[in-house]
């Protein structure tokens, strides 16, 4: 088994922690979610903020606060689809170092949302989101079947070395296409990053039906998540088809980071931080996991998309680089922390 | 016939298919520079190319062939060569076909760095290759400090550099943005790799490092073989293990450094020129110079094929990038089954 076992406790003692953190995070996501209103290249007051979340758009700080509205509420949901995907992916391959950016996922996605735009012009929302998800499901197919040829299966070493592979071949692609075509160089570029920074209502409300369904998917796996970390064999014996819950948990995840990815271009690491943050607040058991990891990536997206508009005030980081500088420390912790025979 | 008259020339064989299959790979070499000097957005007869590389003036042929397609051939050969030698070094070294540096993220701090300089600090020419050729070098050092715990193992080594190069990729992008489209193209072939532009003053850095590095790996070839063995078989058989792995990987870094230096980081050239000699050669010998010669086969080839044989005009970074992806397939796969290590 690859994750570490949990603390021993006395199951009250877990339950009540558990609620805690819980409170705790839904509560830190509140005061994320007003920070990214109030704080940005302007500073807005209470005031302001009220009377814009009450719907008064009269003064210039109102405006302010009504047009961070949008993009507070896509890092949110981003986030939140991130940090569930990953935890579902951890859980899925039994694999430490498992995200949707090193894997590739969100590599495929952007490759077959560039080739959307370069051959059929953007047609619809619709379309996009269609083609992110089918380029997400490609990619982690790819790196799932690449990685567990041979002996040994898909070690967490082979299923990062075939992702950062299949990301470099898929970036390239992704060149390929943009450069001999200026028209679209320079919108594909900004995308590429990873942000949220021109979020508008109409971007977002095409992408809730497929967080929803990636959402209700994975969360239903949670349970059989847990069968599949005591292993294979004891999970069979159990009476479950392996095969079945992988397909499963692994189409939510999918489905959640390709729509994360057409909403806001692919964002690294969040997937990766999240999850063991929660599997080291609150045990090993997914049913908690989940739901906390997508708590959890909310927050860390938001903040981060917070920390990039206050660092490089008065212009702003995209999220996405926030992000990869946050989780690339944390990823070689993970790394680090772990004996070379579980990699 | 005797069991030594066997060995022998059981030996004998060998050699004679190695040299064969080195003399092959100079040979695709030599056509391909051929082909790059005679044929572009013109076709220049064979008899005037040797004349004007002679020396003779033959007018608008001379500045053709003398500025724009010589050294584009000059450097394409001399950076593919350097990838090949330092790629192939990093694979046997950590026992992974995979562990490249172009994969581990040697090749993304050098890019990084150049974007950097290009786009925030606003230099160009030399000093922005040599600051890449630094920012390899410490990126290296970086990943193997951060890979340290009580020796450095090559699974972790690995990770740590794809963690690095998440984190350097994802930043070049950013700058990337912030380029004003003006200095964009330059930038661009810092995320690619491309030969456009090419100047044959670069290939005095790539050849010195080239003869360096290379003659440094060339004496080492034998302990980095047993390296590959292990290192507690290794330390049995006498090799210093610290000292050969410190000499060889500063040795494959700097090739990798300079040749993006030169060309930005040609993807996949470092990672294929191994694995595909070792199957031109069937792993006869070393694989150091069957490495070198055919990265600069691979370069060679696909840039003119980039620029010539394909409908819009691409930088060679592209071509390879693309190539590399269903070869990087077929390689796992094969790879994996076999258990082999290349």
């Amino acid at each position: 088994m690859v994750h570490a076992p949990a603390p021993l406790m006395p199951r009250r003692v877990l339950g009540a922690r558990r609620l805690a953190f819980a409170a705790i995070l839904l509560g830190l996501l509140g005061i994320a979610m007003l920070l990214s209103l109030g704080l940005g290249s302007r500073v807005t007051g209470w005031a302001d903020l009220g009377a814009a979340l009450s719907g008064e758009v009269e003064t210039m700080g109102e405006a302010t606060v009504a047009s961070r509205v949008p993009r507070t509420a896509l890092a949110a949901l981003a986030g939140a689809a991130l940090g569930l995907a990953g935890a579902v992916m951890q859980g899925v391959t039994r694999n430490p170092l498992a995200d949707p950016g090193i894997l590739g996922v969100n590599a495929g996605a952007a490759l077959a949302v560039v080739t959307g735009l370069a051959t059929l012009g953007l047609a619809s929302a619709q379309a996009y989101i269609w083609l992110a998800i089918l380029g997400a499901t490609g990619a982690a197919i790819a790196v799932y079947a690449i990685a567990s040829v041979g002996g040994g299966g898909a070690t967490p070493l082979k299923l990062a070395l075939a992702g950062a592979a299949l990301t470099a071949a898929l970036a390239s692609l992704t060149t390929a296409i943009v450069l001999p075509r200026g028209d679209i160089a320079g919108l594909v570029q900004s995308w590429l990053v990873g942000g949220v920074g021109g979020a508008t209502w109409d971007r977002i409300v095409p992408v809730l039906p497929f967080l929803g369904t990636g959402a209700l998917l994975s969360l239903a796996t949670a349970r059989k998540l847990n069968m599949l970390a005591l292993g294979d064999e004891t999970a069979s014996a159990l009476g479950e088809s392996l095969w079945r819950v992988r397909i499963l948990a692994a189409a939510g995840a999918v489905t959640l980071c390709g729509a994360a990815t057409a909403a806001c271009g692919p964002i690294a690491f969040v997937g990766l931080v999240v999850p063991h943050l929660c599997r080291l607040l609150l045990g090993v058991d997914y049913r908690w996991i989940l739901p906390a990891s997508a708590v959890s990536g909310a927050v860390l997206l938001v903040l981060a998309d917070v920390a990039g508009r206050l660092l490089a005030r008065p212009a702003e980081l995209d999220v996405g680089i926030v992000t990869a500088f946050l989780g690339a420390p944390v990823f070689i912790w993970i790394v680090r922390a772990r004996r070379v025979s579980a990699l | 016939m005797s069991l030594v008259a066997d060995i022998a020339s059981l030996r004998q064989g060998r050699r004679r298919k190695r040299r064969m299959g080195l003399a092959a790979l100079a040979a695709a070499l030599m056509a391909g520079i051929a082909l790059t000097l005679a044929v572009g957005q013109s076709v220049t007869p064979p008899l005037t190319v040797m004349a004007t590389l002679l020396g003779v003036d033959t007018g608008g042929d001379a500045f053709t062939i003398r500025v724009l397609r010589l050294p584009r051939a000059v450097i394409s050969a001399l950076a593919g060569a350097c990838f090949g030698m330092g790629g192939v070094t990093f694979q046997t070294l950590l026992r992974n076909p995979l562990a490249s540096p172009d994969i581990i993220g040697i090749s993304s701090g050098a890019s990084a760095a150049a974007v950097f300089c290009i786009v925030m600090l606003h230099l160009s020419g030399t000093i922005v290759s040599v600051v890449a050729v630094a920012a390899g070098l410490g990126v290296a050092l970086l990943i193997y400090l951060l890979a340290w715990k009580g020796g450095a193992a090559g699974a972790r080594l690995i990770l740590v550099g794809i963690g690095i190069s998440a984190m350097l990729q994802s930043f070049t992008a950013y700058l990337l943005t912030q380029a004003p489209s003006w200095s964009l193209q330059q930038a661009l072939r810092w995320m690619t790799g491309s030969v456009n532009g090419a100047e044959l003053g670069q290939a005095l850095p790539l050849l010195l490092a080239l003869g360096i590095f290379g003659s440094v790996l060339l004496a080492l070839r034998r302990d980095l073989e047993t390296l590959a063995m292990g290192d507690d078989m290794a330390a049995g058989l006498g090799v210093p293990i610290g000292l050969v792995r410190i000499g060889v990987v500063v040795a494959a870094v700097g090739l990798v450094a300079f040749a993006t230096a030169a060309a930005g980081p040609v993807a996949f050239v470092a990672f294929l020129s191994g694995p595909v000699a070792a199957r031109l050669l069937r792993r006869n010998g070393s694989l150091l110079m069957p490495a070198a010669l055919t990265g600069a086969v691979l370069v060679v080839t696909a840039d003119f094929a980039g620029q010539v044989l394909l409908p819009a005009r691409y930088p060679v970074g592209i071509v390879t990038g693309v190539l590399g992806a269903p070869f990087l397939v077929l390689l796992i796969a094969r790879d994996n089954r076999s258990g082999g290590s290349l």
